[in-house]
């Protein structure tokens, strides 16, 4: 072996400080990338991710600084650490793109998303799906004798968990807005 | 915006005064509909010259060529739709090899764009993936500003092609000029100075390394030839031994005492086997390809590897490194030079010697060595005969793409960067002959010559045209083996012999071919006329086609097969048989 006296893998010395460069496991990531707002740019940060054969779970993208024009992009993706690294690497060689910032190892960090989801149906499903509705803190936003329009904000996980039980209780449709991200504390 | 303003000026002037601005002298273009308002400017001004191509495709081989030679950006003219689209694999090339370019297309007007309009295409959507950036101009009042930024992203960091879309209502219409110096700095600035806290670790093990090894690319040529003069010193100060990439061939001179030859699929024996035994690997400017690397998991097993690349994505992309140095490689050498010599200049003589040793006993290999012949021109020996003919001359060579390709790798010498313009990405046939167009448009008086296959040279044979229009005197020396030799190659070694469509039938005269075109053509097919025949094609002033008969079915060695590992490369033909397995033949 080496007679260097230097440990495999490690890359103390830069921003590309990878905690286990072997790890095969599978992470989820939460990347906040800021970018210009101009013509393009959101067809840029895709078609890299489906260009080079990275995982999209989820996506937001909103103008934030409107005399700055900037937006900001919040991507949930998927990867062994390498391919991670990787994909913060693209994202931030990308010549509109300011920053971008991993969530997931910045520090905590707040994840909420919207969900509307329509439940329609009679008697007893109807009575359990307001009941609970109210148990998750959902919102009754429309509604008919027949249906309810519930809105939720939460986690992803805690919308997956609301739906399902909507669903034997005659859920007809959902839309999510995706993971909307920022890190905890100043 | 159309008031009369005294700085006020058309879309079209701007563009010609934006690229007087940034120093462009030559414009390798075609004109077309939606380019009309800019030809009509370039017309009416000397300063530019426009060399006139004959498929966009040239074009931007032209400019990379040019590019590639002179360390400068260079600059494209297309129109819209069909003028963009033949521009793609061009900038795809220039992506791959990080070649600065600068490419303007005509667009439809913009109350016309998203109609289906003639000779209309989505050039920005089209090209979003194979350029470093792309913007589509609506406003005029931007135009100017925007071909500036251009420039700096084509220039910056890793350098690479940029398109800009310009509809021809923009063209017509006025606004104000805004100089290159008055625009607001763009928050592209990539880093350049690496840390210096790393560069003082990679020092340190420089210091105490057994069997070193430096690993080069074209980071190394785009740096600038301040880089190459660094990485000069650096290696003859610590008598390391180097290879390079077939993208930075010249950075250090071949005729260096240091110098391992190319590595590679095709590299040398002792460039491959270094790499492979070395305990330090000190990568400058090369970015771990797959032609380099072979199968990854057995890829030089105990080295520490470093990595000074420019482009982040570019560390641990393939290959896992222990010390990652993000920087230009000029300013990094310089460091770590500076540094290195304030240490007191150390590195571990005893290890060093004894690597020499080993590294000696691999040379003697001798593994560029073939068989001659007395009756055939055997490819290898009419390269040969090219280096010995015009070693000294102040050449630069392009080529094609195949085994003539690497030939030209293992058998000329590279004494300087920017000699050496090929297609190592992306591997596009038909760049050798335009490139040498380009490379000639920025040195009148060198000699160019594109080293080509008959098959490749056809690719893009239409710009011989362009070459007699703008009397670029181009020497096309082509070795004619009547195949697809890699493709043949390959079959021959992983597809049972079974030659699939890799033949070249219903080839043209060549000799005929040129005097069609108006320019020279010499045929050669017997070894004892070639040095004659090669000092013609020299000694002749203007562009010449030599049709070089070579032996049809020489192979190209040595060779990595598909999958393996540096230390199982073939030598030669004794050894190809049932070598590459299935999980080989799937790889490229």
């Amino acid at each position: 072996m080496s007679a260097l006296n230097i440990t495999k893998g490690s890359s103390s010395h830069s921003a590309y400080d990878l905690r286990d460069p072997y790890a095969e496991v599978i992470e989820s990531h939460t990347l906040a990338v800021l970018v210009d707002n101009e013509s393009g740019v959101l067809a840029r940060v895709i078609g890299l991710f489906s260009g080079r054969g990275y995982n999209i779970d989820s996506l937001t993208v909103a103008e934030v600084d409107h005399t700055g024009h900037r937006s900001r992009i919040t991507i949930v993706t998927r990867g062994t650490p390498q391919v991670i690294e990787q994909i913060k690497a693209q994202l931030g060689r990308l010549v509109p793109v300011h920053a971008v910032n991993d969530l997931t190892v910045e520090g905590p960090a707040v994840q909420r998303e919207l969900a509307l989801l329509k439940v329609a149906g009679k008697g007893d499903a109807r009575i359990e799906a307001l009941r609970l509705a109210e148990i998750f803190r959902a919102n009754v936003v429309d509604s008919t004798l027949e249906s309810f329009v519930f809105e939720m904000t939460g986690t992803p996980e805690k919308i997956d968990a609301f739906a399902e039980l909507m669903r034997p209780l005659g859920l007809r449709e959902v839309a999510r807005t995706g993971v909307a991200a920022l890190s905890r504390g100043a | 915006m159309t008031q009369a303003n005294a700085s006020a000026m058309t879309g079209a002037k701007m563009i010609v005064k934006a690229l007087k601005d940034q120093g462009v002298e030559v414009v390798f273009g075609y004109p077309g509909g939606a380019v009309l308002p800019i030809y009509d400017e370039l017309f009416l001004q000397n300063d530019i010259r426009h060399v006139l191509v004959r498929h966009e495709q040239g074009a931007v081989h032209m400019a990379e060529g040019y590019a590639r030679s002179t360390g400068k950006p260079g600059v494209v003219l297309v129109t819209s739709g069909p003028g963009a689209t033949n521009a793609v694999t061009g900038l795809t090339d220039a992506l791959l090899d990080s070649i600065p370019l600068v490419v303007l297309s005509g667009q439809v007007p913009t109350f016309m764009i998203g109609t289906d309009g003639f000779q209309e295409a989505d050039t920005v959507g089209i090209t979003r993936p194979c350029t470093k950036m792309n913007w589509l101009v609506k406003d005029t009042a931007k135009l100017a500003e925007t071909i500036h930024t251009a420039f700096h992203v084509a220039t910056s960091g890793r350098p690479g092609p940029v398109l800009v879309d310009i509809p021809k209502d923009v063209q017509f219409a006025q606004a104000e000029y805004v100089a290159r110096e008055k625009i607001k700095t763009s928050h592209y600035q990539p880093r350049v100075k690496g840390d210096i806290e790393a560069i003082t670790r990679l020092v340190e093990l420089i210091e105490k390394a057994e069997r070193p090894v430096f690993y080069t690319g074209g980071g190394v040529i785009n740096s600038g030839t301040a880089a190459s003069q660094l990485l000069r010193e650096l290696v003859d100060a610590t008598g390391f031994p180097i290879t390079s990439t077939l993208m930075g061939l010249g950075a250090y001179p071949a005729s260096g005492k240091n110098w391992l030859g190319m590595l590679g699929m095709h590299g040398l024996y002792e460039a491959n086997l270094a790499m492979h035994g070395c305990d330090l690997m000190i990568n400058i400017g090369a970015r771990f390809d797959d032609r380099i690397t072979g199968r990854v998991a057995d890829f030089s097993p105990h080295s520490v590897k470093a990595h000074i690349d420019i482009d982040p994505s570019s560390i641990n992309k393939v290959i896992r490194v222990d010390l990652p140095i993000v920087g230009d490689v000029g300013h990094v050498l310089e460091d770590m030079l500076r540094i290195w010599k304030s240490r007191g200049r150390k590195v571990n003589k005893e290890g060093l010697a004894k690597w020499w040793a080993q590294i000696t006993e691999w040379k003697a290999v001798n593994c560029l060595d073939y068989k001659n012949s007395e009756k055939t021109i055997k490819p290898q020996y009419a390269l040969q005969r090219l280096e010995a003919l015009t070693k000294g001359m102040d050449r630069y060579i392009t080529t094609e793409v195949g085994q003539h390709q690497m030939w030209a790798a293992q058998f000329l010498g590279f004494e300087a960067p920017n000699r050496w313009m090929t297609s190592g990405g992306l591997g596009t046939m038909g760049y050798g002959l335009p490139a040498s167009i380009g490379v000639q448009m920025a040195h009148p008086e060198a000699l160019v010559i594109n080293v080509a296959g008959e098959a490749s040279w056809l690719m893009n044979m239409q710009e011989m045209g362009t070459a007699m229009q703008f009397r670029a005197p181009v020497k096309q020396f082509i070795l004619n083996n009547e195949r697809l030799g890699m493709v043949r190659q390959w079959q021959e070694l992983l597809h049972g012999e079974r030659y699939s469509h890799s033949w070249s039938e219903s080839l043209p005269d060549f000799v005929k071919l040129a005097e069609a075109f108006g320019c020279k053509g010499i045929k050669c097919s017997d070894p004892q006329d070639l040095d004659d025949a090669i000092m013609e094609m020299i000694r002749y002033d203007g562009p010449v086609i030599f049709d070089c008969m070579v032996e049809k079915h020489e192979n190209c060695f040595p060779m990595i097969p598909s999958g393996k590992p540096h230390n199982e490369m073939l030598l030669g033909e004794a050894e190809t048989q049932g070598v590459i397995k299935a999980g080989g033949a799937v790889l490229v």
